[in-house]
């Protein structure tokens, strides 16, 4: 087929960005290289609206091996051991097939992590759904979790945190975030870097199919009434063929016949030999008659763009190929040598025994398109005159049982339940806490990891909500005793085109930078989601953060359920009062203006840290940050997990009662300690300046909250838990 | 004692059995399927996972694999072979132990801790525990027992029920099934009681930072009554 720019405009290029190929091949693209440009040169695979900002978020650390421009990122936990990790979007796939879209969105984080060499050890994700009331909801619930448990646990890794929300925001576009851990020996990583002349460049795993042909410029752009047509740029997960080329590949990579080695995601077998190739700096010859296919008459394009999954393009030792060939023939994977890495710095693609592409691989990569994209800055909301009047008609248990039921609060227990969250033998704390826990096998180290989300505060004041979002992580690390070390973000936002969703992509990434580079939190991989609406409607902007962090003695870790009566409970941070963008505000007195709390980065490293400090010296019996939902909602949540009670003081300054309760303020931890350690610990939080104030004391079976008002540990139980089981029975 | 492991495609509870039974004094090895012959064991189990994909009928691929005509063998011979989870499935696959285990009845995958209850301790694998309540974790997504009215009969008459799901308490109840199990069954004897499989895994429950430590208890016991 003859290429025009008219055919390139339906490969989802631009006429500019059309007219650039040509200029830079010097010629007009023959048809498979076409498609070659369109998969490399689209938002999700090329960056192009995003790489300008991104390139302002601190990545290095003293414990950072390596940040983002790999498949994953790699942090240091000491004694030679490493985490793998990296969370990514499948959200436009996962809305047009929710079961193989989450599938798949979990089996290739996963490709990302072993492909480094790194035995996945935990999963987590982080899924948004339309409003409860919308009727694709439930089934895109049902078909999101039922594909997330399909994959990972069929693999056997562990799932052990997540996040779940609704807004009306997601009602046409869902989210489905996937992350995954591996634990990998230092001096046992693997990178995708090229090297050396006339090096086999080996294909193993899956036959390659017609599945997924574009998958990637799907991703990358809006979705209108013919959505459902897209059907066919959905990939078709085969966990269990996964399952193997985990083991295959962890059993080749025990030896030393690796050169380099990537798995091919997005845009296939194009991105992955191209990526190599670049950051070689090398050319790459294939001759795709070897290519295993599942299906015949394949043509060069369709190989070429194909995004079936469970594969993996690897350059090898000379000379290794039946060593390498012997362990992928047990594990029964083809296995294809089926080109060479060459000087000429070129992808050159034969097929039939003819040239079917030539593309310098500089012009891919370093010559794609950047955009500098208009953006609207935002202005901090004028804070909300809610008249206190109203409070007074409110009861305090009614609104309790509002918020603990609130689809955005109540357990999600039938959601991990579906997932195998025990197998491997290691998880220590999980999921419904504040984050997972694992221990790194055999050692007493254990990873704690949290993904968090904001989306309303993000909605807000982009640049405040950013910044929350890493705080939020930071906190739900400290929460279980560990020391958080660094996030990968997933960057979830409307069209790049459109003003304001990029402003709102633009100053939340500031947020983000801001946050992470004070706390020294910084962010080692990510990916970022853009064109998330449907026809002019966008998402609200919700960049996931998934954190990491170390607890060095397992038998330290921390969990929020209240453990024994007459233990104090204590409020670490302060209570201003910050009603506005709540749950309380939204969903009791239906308002929905106003900034988002404000975040002191100052108070959250202090309290932090200084939290930190009281769980090292075994002060802390208990601990739970505060978020969505305010200090009632957390001590409920505290009061379920341990069956016991709490009999509140009354706060002796001068907020009102409820909206001391509901409000949303930042920097907070709700914590248990012994009273006999009372004094221990007041002298440690007086000496570094944080705040503190004693909430109550651990009572039997019921919250006291003042004289008239007491709800039974089995009330709170009731409200929290049943919630989405009803609605999923319904 | 010496134990052996099979590993087959897709299996993946092997590795959490073999920290298992090593924990407990067992000197295990890991079997792959497509070896003709068992290393001498005195216990022979078949981990969980997902073996083939579980794409057609859970276990049944398994259970034609090269290593199992010897682990027929073997339990033929009157030696202790345990199937957990994927195991079972694949025992029954095989037939040493009867019935089959269908799809759960909500249709979903269930990852839990639950209560069984012992039925009889007139075989290797539970004598001389000194309690019937065990507490125990599933993660399942055809765990639902199911066999014919005769089956069921030779079973109770063989006492081939190893273990029921039951509550706290050990009453065994509709609400305390989780997969809709037929009797609650939650594991099985064939009629000599050296083969048992079952859907709980104890090798998921083996110290006190996991989910409980009622498989330390099944463990330790094991390995005494084979010495």
């Amino acid at each position: 087929m003859l290429v025009n720019e008219k055919i390139a405009i339906e490969h989802g290029l631009k006429t500019e960005e059309y007219k650039k190929i040509c200029e830079l091949l010097k010629r007009t693209p023959n048809f498979t290289e076409l498609g070659i440009f369109s998969a490399m040169w689209n938002e999700h695979c090329s960056y192009k609206s995003s790489r300008l900002h991104l390139k302002k978020l601190p990545t290095k650390g003293k414990k950072v091996i390596q940040g983002p421009g790999e498949n994953a990122g790699i942090i240091d936990i000491e004694d030679g051991d490493a985490i793998v990790f990296k969370i990514e979007s499948h959200n436009h796939p996962s809305f047009i097939e929710p079961y193989q879209g989450a599938a798949t969105g979990v089996g290739g984080i996963m490709r990302d992590v072993f492909t480094m060499g790194a035995r996945p050890i935990a999963n987590l994700n982080s899924i948004h759904f339309g409003s409860t009331q919308h009727k694709k909801t439930k089934n895109l619930l049902r078909g999101v979790v039922h594909g997330i448990g399909g994959y990972g646990n069929c693999m056997g890794v562990p799932t052990i945190a997540g996040q779940t929300s609704f807004d009306r925001s997601y009602n046409g576009n869902i989210l489905v975030n996937a992350m995954t851990l591996g634990l990998v020996k230092k001096d046992k990583i693997f990178y995708s870097k090229a090297a050396g002349l006339n090096k086999p460049v080996i294909y193993v795993g899956s036959k390659t199919g017609r599945d997924g042909i574009h998958g990637a410029s799907m991703a990358s752009a809006s979705f209108d009434e013919k959505i459902e047509e897209k059907k066919p740029t959905v990939q078709v997960g085969d966990p269990f063929t996964e399952k193997l080329l985990l083991e295959a590949c962890l059993e080749l990579m025990a030896g030393d016949s690796i050169i380099a080695i990537q798995d091919m995601g997005a845009a296939g077998l194009t991105s992955s030999s191209i990526e190599m190739a670049s950051k070689g700096n090398l050319g790459i010859e294939i001759n795709l008659d070897k290519v295993p296919c599942r299906e015949t008459k394949m043509t060069p394009y369709e190989i070429m763009l194909s995004e079936s999954q469970e594969r993996m393009l690897i350059v090898l030792e000379s000379g290794k190929e039946d060593l390498a060939k012997k362990i992928f023939d047990k594990w029964n994977l083809d296995f294809a040598v089926i080109g060479k890495t060459t000087n000429t710095k070129n992808i050159e693609l034969y097929f039939q025994n003819k040239e079917v592409a030539n593309i310098p691989v500089n012009t891919l990569v370093e010559n794609s398109p950047m955009y500098d994209r208009k953006w609207k800055k935002s202005k901090i909301p004028k804070k909300n005159k809610i008249k206190k009047e109203i409070y007074n008609e409110l009861k305090i248990k009614d609104v309790l049982k509002k918020i603990l039921s609130n689809p955005n609060v109540c357990s999600k227990e039938w959601i991990w339940q579906q997932y195998d969250h025990t197998v491997m033998g290691d998880t220590i704390q999980k999921p419904g806490g504040d984050a997972g826990v694992v221990r790194v096998h055999g050692t007493n180290k254990a990873v704690a990891a949290s993904v968090d989300s904001s989306a309303v505060y993000c909605w807000a004041h982009p640049l405040t909500g950013g910044k929350q979002v890493v705080v939020e992580s930071w906190r739900n690390l400290i929460s279980v005793g560990a020391t958080p070390i660094a996030i990968t973000n997933c960057l979830n936002f409307g069209s790049p085109e459109n003003e304001d969703n990029m402003g709102e992509f633009v100053e939340c990434v500031q947020g983000i930078g801001e946050a992470s580079k004070y706390l020294d939190f910084p962010v080692v991989s990510g990916n970022v989601s853009f064109y998330n609406q449907t026809k002019e409607i966008g998402i609200k902007p919700t960049p996931s953060i998934g954190g990491v962090g170390l607890i060095k003695d397992y038998k330290k870790m921390i969990t929020m359920s209240l453990k024994e009566v007459d233990n104090l409970i204590l409020i670490i941070g302060k209570t201003e009062g910050h009603i506005d963008q709540s749950l309380f505000a939204r969903t009791i007195l239906d308002e929905n203006k106003g900034p988002p709390p404000e975040v002191n980065l100052f108070n959250e490293k202090n309290n932090g840290e200084s939290l930190l400090n009281l769980i090292e010296k075994d002060l802390i019996k208990s601990a739970h940050d505060v978020s969505l939902g305010g200090i009632i909602t957390a001590i409920s949540k505290m009061c379920i997990k341990g069956n016991k009670g709490i009999k509140l003081k009354t706060p002796k300054n001068l907020i009102n009662k409820i909206e001391y309760l509901f409000a949303e303020d930042q920097g907070r931890y709700i914590v248990e300690i012994n009273p006999n350690d009372m004094k221990e610990v007041s002298k440690i939080l007086n000496k570094n300046s944080v705040h503190y104030e004693e909430l109550g004391v651990i009572i039997d079976n019921e919250m006291i909250i003042n004289e008239k008002t007491k709800v039974t540990i089995d009330e709170l139980k009731s409200y929290n838990s049943n919630w989405l089981n009803n609605y999923m029975d319904s | 004692m010496k134990s052996s492991v099979i590993t087959f495609p897709g299996s993946n509870c092997d590795r959490d059995m073999d920290v298992a039974l090593k924990k407990f004094g067992f000197n295990n090895k890991m079997v792959w399927h497509n070896d003709n012959e068992l290393p001498k064991s005195d216990l022979v189990v078949l981990p969980g996972g997902f073996s083939y994909g579980d794409y057609l009928r859970c276990g049944s691929m398994a259970s034609k694999s090269k290593i199992m005509q010897s682990v027929i063998n073997f339990a033929k011979s009157g030696g202790l072979v345990m199937g957990i989870c994927n195991g079972f499935q694949i025992l029954v696959e095989t037939g040493l132990v009867p019935g089959v285990l269908l799809r759960n009845k909500y249709l979903e995958f269930i990852c839990k801790n639950v209560f069984v209850k012992l039925d009889n301790k007139d075989n290797p694998y539970f004598k001389n525990l000194d309690k019937d309540i065990f507490e125990l974790h599933i993660a399942h997504n055809e765990g639902n027992y199911f066999c014919t009215d005769d089956q069921l009969k030779e079973i109770k008459d063989n006492n081939q029920v190893a273990i029921y799901y039951s509550n706290n308490k050990g009453q065994i109840d509709e609400n305390s099934n989780p997969n809709g199990s037929i009797k609650n069954i939650a594991g099985i004897f064939n009629k000599e009681k050296n083969v048992l499989g079952m859907m709980p895994h104890p090798e998921r429950m083996i110290d006190q930072s996991l989910t409980g430590e009622d498989g330390s208890i099944f463990f330790k016991n094991l390995i005494n009554n084979i010495k």
